[in-house]
């Protein structure tokens, strides 16, 4: 039975990304985990991540940290939100932080306005620059649920961009990672899909 | 720009149960909240927020149940508020299944309670609810008003929702309690007064007693999204059909 392992480093409610997995889930075992056994187990890694950045990465033990990049180096693995930008180099928020530099790419500060409102609240279109699997069955510039105040405006593995008062990436894929900066377990039917999708991704 | 405006049903909840009375009077029972949950999130809805009405505390491990029953069942975002007063309460909403946590008197009574709880959970998961009535002498200003409406606290709204989103709040949900209730639409000139002050979203609130309602709460508000809960509870117009007369009027919705 195919494990999937939704890692829980302390930070945020896990609770709606395990249950969004289950809801289209056939034969899959989803477990929502912080033990290094468990996730070197796992078949797949969800990596999920809410809140500052800093804090996120902060809440790594260095034995957690070092099981979750050498798995994450190896298996399908889906990266969410603040766990997206954890993959990228650096975030500028918090002061600057190093991340695990894993996908190519900056955090920066979405510019506030009064047209454009901070945090960039709700659902927003999804356009496709490349094709993949985990994209199978979604419309291009599908509707998903984001909210985040920081984004990453370029990457050499952009998959696919949103647009609000700028552009910005919103899906990124390299070999085994698919990291999206919305919440598919928010973006109902789509979001759904996606899920799907990731659980018969096979590479 | 594609961010879409969104409409937000909102269940006010007693007891476990769906009610929506005019002016806290007349409540009338509208059901079980995550059957209406799950209806609105078939016919669209973009969010749901959910407000514990309940006076007592002793309802609270209902509304967790509730608040748990309706994440498991719908994936669109879930707002939870009623009551919010210590960061224990924010912490269980949030483990419940919510996804934002909605403070309102908590807030006036103690401003650093947003920032705490903005620090702790971030800006994302905070709402600031701002309840406003116009003021005595005023046709232009309005001030807060907590306790239903009944303790006039003195405190500008336009103020207040400055300071607010200087201390982290996420989103304010604005509403009218000159207006709620009464189906006589949002009172536009309060939403496009805190919309044109603030960098964070406005949800428009109180009033609303048919579509066109919705459409001038964005278009003549400013509001990045619109909350109703009578029109809806009652069947008057669906979901659907409030999107569809939305996008009619040029205003981007998710289909």
């Amino acid at each position: 039975m195919t494990q999937v392992v939704v890692i829980d480093y302390g930070m945020g409610n896990l609770h709606s990304v395990s249950k969004a997995i289950q809801a289209v889930s056939s034969s899959e075992s989803i477990v929502i985990s912080s033990n290094t056994d468990v996730i070197k187990a796992a078949d797949k890694i969800v990596f999920p991540g809410v809140g500052a950045i800093k804090d996120c990465m902060e809440a790594f033990s260095v034995d957690l940290r070092e099981t979750v990049l050498e798995e994450i180096d190896k298996k399908p693995t889906l990266a969410i939100c603040v766990g997206m930008q954890m993959l990228l180099k650096s975030s500028e928020e918090n002061g600057g932080v190093d991340c695990f530099d894993i996908l190519d790419g900056k955090v920066t500060k979405i510019n506030a306005s009064k047209e454009i409102k901070v945090p960039h609240m709700g659902w927003n279109r999804v356009k496709f620059l490349k094709e993949h699997d985990l994209l199978e069955n979604i419309p291009d510039s599908s509707f998903f649920y984001f909210v985040h105040s920081y984004c990453c405006s370029s990457s050499e593995d952009a998959l696919t961009e949103t647009t609000h008062g700028e552009s910005f990436i919103s899906c990124l894929a390299k070999d085994n990672i698919f990291a999206v900066q919305f919440h598919p377990e928010k973006s109902q039917d789509m979001g759904l899909e996606l899920y799907r999708n990731f659980l018969n991704w096979n590479i | 720009m594609t961010l879409a405006k969104r409409i937000i049903p909102c269940l006010d909840v007693d007891k476990g149960r769906v009610v929506k009375g005019v002016n806290f009077l007349n409540i009338r029972d509208a059901g079980d909240p995550i059957e209406i949950a799950k209806r609105y999130d078939d016919e669209g809805a973009d969010e749901i927020t959910m407000l514990d009405i309940t006076a007592s505390h002793e309802t609270r491990d209902t509304t967790y149940k509730t608040v748990e029953n309706i994440a498991s069942q719908v994936f669109i975002p879930l707002t939870v508020g009623g009551g919010v007063r210590k960061i224990e309460d924010i912490k269980k909403l949030l483990r419940s299944g919510a996804d934002k946590v909605s403070i309102n008197t908590a807030a006036v009574e103690n401003p650093d309670f947003v920032k705490e709880a903005a620090d702790k959970f971030g800006s994302q998961c905070i709402v600031v609810a701002v309840d406003a009535k116009l003021k005595e002498d005023s046709s232009s200003s309005w001030e807060v008003v907590t306790y239903g409406g009944r303790n006039r606290t003195g405190i500008d709204v336009q103020e207040w929702t400055t300071q607010v989103a200087d201390y982290g709040a996420g989103e304010i949900l604005l509403t009218s309690m000159d207006r709620d209730g009464t189906k006589e639409g949002f009172d536009n000139e309060l939403v496009f007064q805190v919309s044109s002050s603030i960098d964070i979203p406005v949800i428009a609130s109180g009033g609303v007693g048919n579509l066109q309602h919705l459409i001038d709460g964005i278009q003549i508000g400013g509001a990045e999204a619109v909350l109703a809960a009578s029109i809806f509870h009652f069947s008057e117009f669906t979901i659907q059909e409030a999107k569809d007369a939305m996008k009619d009027s040029g205003i981007v919705v998710r289909a």
